[in-house]
């Protein structure tokens, strides 16, 4: 059957009258507005010169919000269907551990098991005679 | 030869396979700006000293293209939105504001790097300065790239509306979830960048 036969009941659009559409919008000037108070809340924060790991974790929870409501209602994710969810969720997850992988770098493989009588490699000199 | 399933729904998926191939191709981009930002990690806590962003770089200018960004990815899903209604009028004037948007982050960008190679804040200036100009650089890229196909739906890409409808609806859905990705990475690294 050619796609250009298929009715709009058929789309991924189903279920989306005018007035359907009127909500959505509505959500998404709230939304819009939601961004903007947060953006000036990332500013207003930035300028109090917190402690870096203070500041940091300030910034990536509002960026973390901000970045779900786009997701969720610009990108429509809220109402996505299981397989792009489920797609997602494994990208945030290797997204995660990507992001991990500096910080295991920089704990010097300590959690790696050591046998006994060896020096664990970050008590290992740095440049060993 | 009709392309199969750009409208109708594949049975085994449940979705168009726009729909899904868009969403695979920024699980992709999900990754490659990951793999920066972990890099970004990895020399910044790897580094005797780091600047706070806010001290060479310009915050307020940052901070406006974030308002320009966000309130285009406004009027892409409006855009849409019209598209819905069927309003064709309403949906070319939200796009082309989403491409004027757009331009005004570019032309902001073209200042700001400006200012900074005048400085002789080249690349190989320091290591904050190399990763601001790649992650920046290639989120910038992602813009253009935004643009000139949002621009292409505005112009003759959107002579598929007449013709197909519900098929133009979804392109312009598809390019919309691409825009807002952009919209999406910058929001992270705005603060990264700019006020840590």
């Amino acid at each position: 059957m050619s796609d250009h036969a298929a009715t709009s009941d058929h789309d991924d659009h189903a279920g989306h009258d005018p007035a359907d559409i009127d909500k959505h919008v509505r959500v998404y000037i709230m939304v819009f507005v939601a961004l903007m108070v947060l953006t000036i809340v990332t500013v207003a924060v930035s300028r109090f010169h917190l402690s870096v790991p203070v500041a940091v974790s300030v910034a990536l929870l509002v960026a973390t919000i901000k970045g779900a409501l786009v997701a969720s209602y610009f990108m429509h994710l809220m109402s996505e269907k299981k397989l792009i969810l489920a797609v997602m969720a494994l990208t945030v997850a290797f997204f995660i551990v990507l992001l991990a992988l500096p910080v295991l770098t920089h704990s010097n493989g300590y959690w790696i098991p050591q046998p006994a009588g060896e020096t664990p490699a970050h008590e290992a000199p740095a440049h060993p005679q | 030869m009709d392309i199969p399933y750009t409208v109708a729904v594949r049975r085994d998926t449940g979705l168009n396979n726009g729909k899904i191939g868009i969403w695979l191709f920024l699980a992709s981009e999900v990754m490659l700006f990951g793999a920066l930002f972990a890099s970004y990690i990895l020399i910044r806590t790897g580094s005797p000293s780091w600047p706070r962003g806010d001290t060479v770089l310009d915050y307020r200018l940052a901070t406006f293209n974030t308002i320009v960004l966000i309130t285009s990815s406004v009027t892409m899903v409006m855009a849409w939105a019209s598209l819905m209604r069927r309003r064709f009028g309403t949906f070319r004037m939200y796009m082309a504001a989403t491409v004027l948007l757009g331009g005004v982050f570019l032309v902001v960008k073209y200042f700001e790097y400006s200012h900074h190679l005048h400085l002789g804040e080249y690349p190989s200036h320091s290591n904050f300065f190399a990763i601001y100009y790649t992650l920046t650089g290639l989120h910038m890229l992602h813009v253009l790239g935004g643009m000139v196909v949002n621009a292409y739906f505005w112009g003759p890409g959107a002579k598929l509306y007449e013709t197909n409808p519900v098929w133009f609806t979804n392109r312009v859905e598809h390019s919309g979830l691409f825009w807002h990705f952009v919209d999406l990475v910058w929001i992270f690294l705005f603060p990264t960048l700019y006020l840590l």
